[in-house]
């Protein structure tokens, strides 16, 4: 048996199938994946997102900690609420995680960490803060759940739970900002590529909020919908699209690394601009699935000429009806590949990501 | 409860078996087993003319989320298999007994086909595997 969410009995009486993701007992789907996919494409959807671990780190030197430990430079967050997408990285310039941080305060910033890294990151995090002699609280919020409210709907069947100042503030949030409404804390972030909010809240008041969110007419969705949402979004899954012996020029995540300033001594670095100076060998990129399957992780994909690469992630789109996929594969592959499916070569495009944001699909099919 | 039709012959990998009129076999996947899949988004079913062998992987049914292997439960010839698949794979979640069988075969199984599990015996598996 694996860990429970504060919600995980209202999940099973709900009817959700529950499969291991992390070490976690979580909801892949309540009936029918496709339909939670296109509820939140069309209108609001939920996801119980509370495996993923709130750390808070506190303390007077925590901007500066945080600029030596990411790859992206929280010196861009000077706003109260910001937030910023990063990869933390080993020496190696491999992924150790990728994570949100929240600018809270001068002496508090918040990170949101994926579940089945945590007890990873917190042991990297504290021995960094000891390698370098900083004084830091380095605190895991056990005590919160977080829950993702997510498609064209999804703001204002939040805003309706909320009293009038704190909608207020939250309906005036930019995109990949978030405030603290009373306990909970509302950012305009997600991982579907529709609006809406992520909300943490004290672990106690969370089954009350999913009945009320239910009830505002969101649909309970599983972590199977996430997974199809997340791809067609362009956005990467950690552990498969990039990991410990991965960097971020091969995974599609050279845009959250921040060479600039030339200053900022961050954790990777080095071994990053070794990289780039030879150029990465390899690439990620969206394929799309000319013939008739599913691509899948780890098939073999093949690049007439030029060499092969790997399917990292794949599914069927529900919003295309096609297969689409990330795959790494060589640096000089053009607009078309070959993909090995149970033995046979089937064609697919190489696409510019992502493949669907905000209900439209964004390729041609 | 997942739906055993009484008058079907099954497997233990979750297919039924139903003998037609002219002696023919019609073969798909249980109810159990669509319901354990998820919404089925393509199938791959063998052409007519195949030659199967009972216990081997003959056809692939895939969810939004995994590829499965459907296994033939007898040794035989398929004759025909079910074009409407191959748009309508949601035909299996629908009405896997009726609109979403998947094969027909000639077999001269006869051992075989008296091997396979009754309706109260596949019953018992599924209660076992606790479905």
């Amino acid at each position: 048996m694996g860990r429970k969410t504060p919600l995980h009995d209202l999940h099973v009486a709900q009817g959700a199938r529950m499969v291991d993701f992390g070490g976690w007992d979580m909801p892949v789907h309540y009936g029918s994946q496709l339909e939670e996919h296109h509820a939140v494409r069309r209108s609001a959807g939920i996801f119980d997102v509370s495996h993923m671990c709130v750390i808070d780190i506190r303390g007077a030197g925590v901007r500066a900690f945080l600029a030596r430990l990411l790859a992206n430079d929280v010196g861009k967050l000077r706003l109260a609420g910001k937030a910023l997408y990063s990869c933390m990285l080993n020496e190696r310039g491999g992924v150790i995680d990728d994570l949100i941080v929240y600018f809270m305060n001068e002496s508090w910033f918040r990170l949101v960490v994926n579940a089945g890294t945590r007890d990873k990151d917190l042991d990297w995090i504290r021995a960094r803060a000891a390698d370098w002699g900083v004084t830091l609280d380095i605190i895991e919020r056990s005590d919160l759940a977080m829950v993702a409210v997510q498609g064209p709907r999804a703001r204002e069947v939040v805003a309706g739970l909320l009293d009038p100042v704190d909608r207020e503030r939250a309906l005036r949030l930019e995109p990949f900002f978030g405030t603290e409404c009373g306990a909970w804390f509302v950012a305009r972030t997600g991982y579907t590529g529709e609006d809406g909010f992520e909300v943490v809240v004290p672990a106690a008041e969370v089954e009350s909020l999913w009945r009320a969110l239910n009830a505002a007419g969101a649909a309970s969705c599983g972590l199977g919908a996430r997974d199809t949402l997340r791809l067609e979004a362009g956005m990467n899954l950690y552990g498969n699209d990039m990991d410990d012996d991965h960097h971020p020029l091969e995974s599609g995540l050279a845009w959250t690394v921040a060479f600039e300033p030339l200053e900022r001594d961050f954790i990777g670095r080095a071994a990053l601009e070794a990289v780039r100076k030879s150029g990465s060998p390899l690439k990620l990129v969206g394929l799309l699935l000319q013939d008739r399957g599913v691509l899948r992780g780890h098939q073999k994909v093949v690049v007439p000429g030029i060499g092969e690469g790997e399917v990292t992630s794949g599914t069927f789109s529900p919003t295309l009806q096609r297969s689409i996929a990330f795959a790494r594969v060589p640096k000089a592959t053009s607009d078309s590949v070959q993909v090995d499916i149970r033995g046979k070569l089937l064609q697919a495009r190489v696409v510019k990501l992502p493949f669907v944001r905000h209900g439209r699909a964004l390729i041609e099919l | 409860m997942s739906q055993v039709p009484a008058d079907l012959k099954y497997t233990r990998s979750h297919e039924w078996v139903r003998r037609l009129a002219d002696g023919r076999l019609e073969i798909g996947i249980t109810d159990h087993a669509q319901h354990a899949l998820g919404d089925l988004v393509f199938v791959d079913v063998p052409e007519a003319g195949r030659a199967l062998e009972a216990g081997a992987a003959c056809a692939v049914v895939e969810s939004v989320k995994a590829a499965s292997d459907v296994y033939a439960p007898l040794t035989g010839t398929v004759v025909e298999s079910n074009a409407d698949l191959a748009t309508s794979p949601e035909a299996i979640n629908e009405d896997c007994y009726g609109k979403g069988w998947m094969i027909r075969i000639e077999s001269a199984d006869a051992a075989g086909f008296d091997g396979l599990l009754d309706a109260a015996a596949y019953a018992a598996v599924l209660a076992a595997e606790g479905g």
